[in-house]
């Protein structure tokens, strides 16, 4: 069996803004394997976030193919996708997005109601422990601080047992103590839980110590760093 | 956890919007309960008051038909007469199964309503009138001693107002002239509770009207021979007949034209509620565009976010359709005081008539208006795509 979940071709997504035609990403080639950690780096308006998006199947591509899982999903309609992501995919916002008239615990379980698995109260209150939350279990999201509510993000994103983890600038909104806590956790998720997780962040700093680093200017991956070696292709 | 909490705990969060939007529905369910209720109960409360009279059919001097049965509805003045001869005629007809003779009186009473005056109803009648109205039972005390006495025989209400029992004396104003209370009759929930009964010899006698009459009420021992037996009397010179199946049809067919306008009414309080609930939930909708983004990318299905959204209305609509019928049992009441008041002829009676089959059917009309008001917002919200929902502002 192939270690390689996610396999994109020359994707490409367009977007129309006005009249004119806006390449947000072109041509990429990527892989990504199974327990890797990788950081997508760039400036703002490189394309970053439409990468994550398309790589979670949150969103399609305009062209080239993309495999998850060994499945062409590149003409997958949105009611197909949601099916994929429920089962292999957790996702962490920059603005954490909990929703904020349920607890952190109701949250936490919200993906579990969607899938329609069997809601273990156990699973997500362990998840709730493991990101140092146990004591914010019944709290609803206005009466934490911007850490705690990203560490339930994380909880969240766990909890239906994904395949991969993606996260869009999850430290972003955090200053830089908490960023790096934050950060933390989804590094040990990497390295105990052999969890795959992939994110875009502004910060050099934190990239720098994933496993692989894609740097993307308009579009375009521009470069590619493995494990702070310098292996260099455009 | 459900969605069905998921989306309750959305209606909590701006309580005053959504309290409001509940108000809306209340509002309307509770002004449709009390209309159709007082659409059933006035017309049944009417039927009511013209089958307690007795008789189907009754002979009047000529006049005004509607004017005639308003005048022996409301007991008012202004009365014609017509001679007695006319009622030992038609007593010999074979069809009629019963028949009484009436001579309706009236005299200014100025110390009545606290010294403001008002009219006393008087009413002769003979033996026949309790065989016609066998419901009519005494209070206390009995029948006239004779066909000529100087007596009286009081009804429920006039009684408590004036505070008569048996044995008391009562003055006939502007004729100087004294009645003997000897009865009090029970309560019938008809305008009789208000007359002052006397034998109809006396009547004649006291009023100066001898062998006068206002009416013959008759009841025929067959209703099918109404028509025959009013082409019969239709000959006779200074009378009418009025049918009371026609005096219901023609106020009936008042009020039918009056229903329509109340109808209409109760259907602008739906929709405007509709409305109200569509424009509220939409709103709730956009607002929440990023949490409804978010729900899709952690696995949430379009019909996922429709049945929550869904259900959002659902709840507005139920809460509100009981909240309404609560509200229309409470108000009845009030209702019923203000329209025995703007009404010009309010007959006895529950005027406004809530069942529970009319609360029934108002919150299930609700719920469904709920379950049509949250389509739109709900196909609005599972058609919202997560990226653009999600990356929405930013």
């Amino acid at each position: 069996m192939t270690d390689i979940l996610i396999k994109a071709q020359k994707i490409i997504k367009t977007y129309k803004l006005l009249a004119e035609e806006i390449n947000a990403v072109r041509d990429v080639d990527l892989e990504i394997r199974q327990g890797e950690f990788i950081a997508i780096m760039g400036p703002s308006g490189s394309g970053k976030t439409t990468l994550l998006d398309i790589l979670g199947c949150l969103d399609k591509v305009s062209g080239g193919k993309l495999e998850v899982l060994g499945k062409d999903v590149s003409l997958l309609k949105e009611s197909s996708l949601v099916n994929i992501r429920r089962r292999n995919m957790g996702f962490v916002f920059q603005d954490f997005l909990l929703i904020p008239t349920l607890t952190a615990l109701e949250n936490v379980k919200l993906p579990l109601l969607f899938a329609g698995l069997r809601e273990e109260s156990e699973k997500a209150i362990g998840l709730l422990q493991k990101v140092g939350l146990a004591h914010r279990i019944n709290h609803l999201p206005k009466e934490m601080s911007g850490g705690e509510k990203q560490r339930v993000a994380i909880a969240r994103a766990l909890v239906a047992s994904p395949k991969i983890l993606f996260a869009d600038e999850p430290t972003g909104n955090l200053d830089t103590k908490t960023g790096k806590e934050i950060f933390q956790i989804l590094k040990e998720l990497n390295q105990k839980d052999g969890l795959t997780v992939v994110l875009t962040t502004h910060n050099n700093e934190l990239g720098s110590q994933a496993s692989r680093i894609i740097y993307l200017r308009d579009g375009v991956i521009i470069s590619r760093e493995e494990s702070g070696c310098h292996s260099r292709s455009v | 956890m459900r969605l069905m909490s998921v989306a309750f705990k959305n209606l909590k969060r701006k309580k005053i919007r959504s309290f409001l939007t509940i108000g809306g529905v209340a509002i309307a369910v509770a002004v449709l309960v009390s209309l159709i209720g007082f659409d059933t109960g006035y017309q049944r409360a009417l039927a009511g008051d013209i089958d307690k009279m007795g008789y189907q059919v009754l002979v009047t001097a000529k006049g005004c038909p509607y004017e005639a049965a308003t005048l022996m509805l409301k007991g008012g003045g202004g009365l014609r007469y017509m001679e007695q001869t006319i009622y030992d005629k038609i007593i010999k007809d074979g069809r009629i199964d019963k028949v009484t003779p009436q001579l309706i009186a009236t005299e200014f009473d100025k110390d009545r309503q606290s010294g403001q005056g008002g009219i006393a109803l008087y009413m002769g009648v003979d033996n026949s009138y309790l065989k016609l109205k066998p419901w009519v039972k005494f209070k206390v005390g009995n029948w006239f001693s004779n066909d000529d006495a100087d007596e009286a025989i009081m009804g429920y209400e006039v009684a408590e107002l004036e505070q008569r029992l048996p044995g008391d004396e009562i003055f006939v104003p502007n004729l100087n002239k004294v009645l003997k209370v000897i009865g009090i009759f029970e309560r019938t929930g008809t305008q009789d509770d208000g007359v002052v009964f006397l034998p109809l010899k006396s009547a004649q006698r006291i009023f100066n009207l001898p062998d006068k009459l206002t009416g013959i009420g008759i009841k025929l021992k067959d209703i099918g021979e109404l028509a025959a037996f009013e082409e019969a009397l239709y000959n006779e010179p200074g009378i009418q007949v009025i049918s009371m199946a026609e005096v219901k049809g023609t106020i009936f067919n008042l009020i039918s034209s009056a229903k329509v306008m109340t109808n209409s009414v109760a259907v602008i309080a739906i929709l405007i509620a509709v409305i109200g609930v569509i424009n509220t939930i939409l709103m709730s909708v956009f607002e929440r565009t990023k949490e409804i983004g978010v729900m899709k990318a952690i696995g949430a299905s379009r019909l996922d976010i429709f049945r929550i959204i869904w259900l959002e209305t659902t709840f507005i609509c139920v809460i509100g359709g009981i909240a309404g019928d609560i509200i229309a049992i409470l108000g009845s009441s009030v209702v019923e005081y203000i329209l025995r008041h703007i009404l010009p002829y309010a007959p006895k009676g529950q005027l406004v008539l809530i069942t529970p089959w009319l609360l029934g059917i108002s919150f299930i009309g609700a719920v469904i208006m709920g379950l049509i008001a949250g389509i739109y917002p709900a196909l609005r919200a599972s058609s919202m795509r997560p990226v653009e929902a999600i990356r929405m502002g930013d």
